[in-house]
């Protein structure tokens, strides 16, 4: 399609479980200034895909090159190094500590005698968030009154400050309301237009389509569909999503029962 | 600059406002210490109005050196309780420290330093052991100290009695390096004629020095963060375990201090003591407002937990009460801090 360098490639890749296969020749790619979204009911092998893209589990067949080299990842500290980020749903921030605390949590900036340089922290937290578009009037309130959405953008932008040029995101507006769903997109795109790679985990074809540029469907460890975003209508996506010909025939089901009902109540 | 880049509406805006109103009362709330600072202020006036004695002087060094005798320790189990954990060990262990420096001392005829050198090791390693015993098992930590509370208070009276024939280590008055340690561990300062005790000194020491650790190193941030969200941290690359390995090593460190303090202020230690205190310990952190589930909490609020405990064990004596009375004070106070504690935890987790 494009004869870039994409950021992530997989070609082919499987993994196995024992002898449960839990994903099968599965091809992505994701380059710089796009969003791939990877779609798929709950154990499609949505999560084992982020975890051999991210570094927790290594793949058993096929190649996964990051900027067109094969790797080979050990622990997701290595994937890390190689700039792909992971924002887990659930294990995004620490609730009681306060929001700069929270965004240099582990990376922490010191001065001299191992001193906490909390003003650059300050500073740097607030204008990081500015620039994905959160503005908040003091950095120092527990991460635990900001909503929902606005908890997975402090960890997207942590992960994009601190050197990401992939971004996994898993499943970041599963837990969330239409609006707090609203904001995370949002934030999705403005990665998107710094330049970075996103892998967007989802269940919902209503939140991938508007910002994907890409679409991965699985079913049972198996591409469903891989397509970009001119192949294919958010239509398309939704019935691919919910097993295309399955729903089909229960819309026809649907309909012929409603036919029924309406016939009975003409009569 | 923020609003163009924020949806400007006006619903926005009138949220922003409500939410300048709250902060200010939300930031006095958010405040750990503000209950203990509320309830110290409570206590002390009522014991004034109650005790004519209370408000002398050397009556308020007495209160002081019993504060800071339970604050010392305190400062090591409010850390360790916001890092999440809990150690029952600790009243034993205060025993344990001083029983090594005081029977090794005497035993081998060594110079006390000696003696206080060797404790520290012992003690320390009983911190680490109590930590790694965690970390390794994964099983909750009130249930490993439970387990090392007990071998120690037995260990404690055996060895004692094994060694003296006693249930109390002899007496190392007279010993090369008394003197001298005596000075550093349980001296009388005068300050203003009126005379404190030495360990006073300490605990405020300990007091800034935890205080900086929380709020101004990279160790604080993960005091907090395994304390709150242990999965969380290690997610960003918080090592876990090593710290709360330190921190158990941290509560034993304050151990070896009060237990120097026993060997030096008394010279015999007796092997049965310390048992219950490390409930009055864990009392001290949490209605200085550390969590009971961690994640929260400061070391001034032990501090002021640990002087809230100060003056009521003397405060009972000096209002010439019935001193058997003093437990249940203890509790209804635990239960008032704990009580504002949670209303404090609501406001701050809930989410708009």
């Amino acid at each position: 399609m494009s004869e870039r360098v994409p950021l992530v490639r997989l070609d082919g890749v499987g993994k196995n479980y024992g002898n449960i296969i839990a994903l099968r020749d599965v091809s992505l790619e994701v380059h710089a200034g796009e969003v791939a979204c990877v779609l798929g009911d709950n154990g499609a092998g949505k999560s084992t895909l982020i975890k051999i893209i991210a570094g927790l589990h290594r793949h058993d067949t096929g190649t996964y090159e990051v900027q067109g080299e094969p790797v080979v990842f050990e622990s997701p500290r290595d994937a890390l190094d190689r700039g792909i980020a992971t924002v887990y749903q659930d294990l995004a921030v620490v609730p009681l500590m306060p929001v700069w605390r929270n965004f240099f949590l582990g990376s922490e900036k010191r001065k001299a005698w191992g001193m906490l340089d909390v003003d650059f922290m300050r500073r740097t937290t607030k204008a990081e968030l500015l620039r994905m578009g959160i503005d908040l009037r003091d950095v120092d309130q527990p991460i635990g009154t900001l909503s929902g959405g606005e908890r997975q953008c402090v960890a997207i932008a942590r992960a994009v400050y601190f050197g990401a040029k992939v971004l996994i995101l898993d499943e970041p507006t599963a837990a969330l309301g239409v609006k707090q769903a609203g904001v995370v997109l949002r934030y999705i795109v403005q990665a998107r237009e710094r330049g970075l790679g996103v892998v967007f985990i989802t269940h919902n074809p209503h939140h991938a389509y508007p910002v994907g540029d890409r679409f991965l469907i699985l079913n049972r460890g198996r591409v469903l569909g891989y397509h970009t975003k001119d192949e294919i209508t958010r239509e398309d996506l939704t019935s691919l999503m919910a097993g295309g010909a399955e729903l089909q025939q229960l819309a026809h089901e649907l309909e012929s029962t409603s036919r029924t009902v309406a016939e009975e109540l003409t009569e | 600059m923020g609003q163009a880049v924020a949806d400007p509406s006006p619903k926005v805006a009138g949220g922003d406002e409500r939410l300048a109103q709250r902060s200010l009362a939300r930031r006095l709330l958010s405040r750990p210490e503000l209950g203990a600072l509320l309830g110290a202020v409570v206590v002390f006036v009522f014991f004034s109005v109650v005790a004519d004695a209370f408000l002398r002087a050397e009556s308020f060094s007495t209160v002081l050196y019993a504060a800071s005798t339970f604050g010392i320790m305190a400062v090591g189990v409010s850390l360790l309780m916001i890092g999440g954990e809990f150690d029952l060990s600790a009243g034993v262990m205060v025993t344990t420290s001083a029983l090594v420096a005081a029977l090794v001392s005497y035993q081998l005829t060594l110079n006390l330093w000696v003696g206080v050198a060797i404790s520290f090791v012992v003690t320390l390693a009983l911190g680490f052991l109590n930590g790694l015993l965690y970390v390794k098992t994964g099983l909750p930590s009130f249930i490993i100290t439970l387990a090392t509370f007990f071998m120690l208070a037995g260990a404690n009276l055996g060895v004692t009695k094994a060694v003296t024939g006693n249930v109390a280590s002899d007496s190392v008055r007279d010993m090369d390096g008394f003197s001298s340690a005596r000075a550093v561990f349980a001296s009388q300062l005068d300050i203003g004629g009126v005379s404190v005790n030495i360990t006073v000194f300490w605990w405020l020491l300990l007091v800034a020095v935890a205080t900086w650790i929380l709020l101004r190193t990279r160790i604080g941030n993960w005091i907090f963060a395994v304390g709150g969200a242990p999965a969380s941290a290690r997610a960003v690359g918080v090592p876990v375990d090593r710290t709360k390995i330190g921190l158990f090593m941290g509560v034993a460190f304050c151990a070896w201090l009060s237990g120097m303090h026993l060997v030096f202020a008394f010279a015999t230690v007796q092997s049965g003591e310390g048992v219950g205190n490390e409930f009055f310990y864990i009392i001290c952190a949490v209605i200085g407002g550390c969590l009971l589930t961690g994640g929260y909490g400061s070391a001034v609020g032990a501090a002021i937990g640990a002087f809230i405990f100060g003056m009521t064990n003397k405060g009972i004596v000096y209002a010439e009460w019935n001193p058997d009375w003093f437990k249940f004070f203890l509790g209804a106070m635990l239960l008032l801090a704990t009580v504002v504690n949670l209303v404090v935890r609501r406001r701050m987790e809930q989410s708009r």
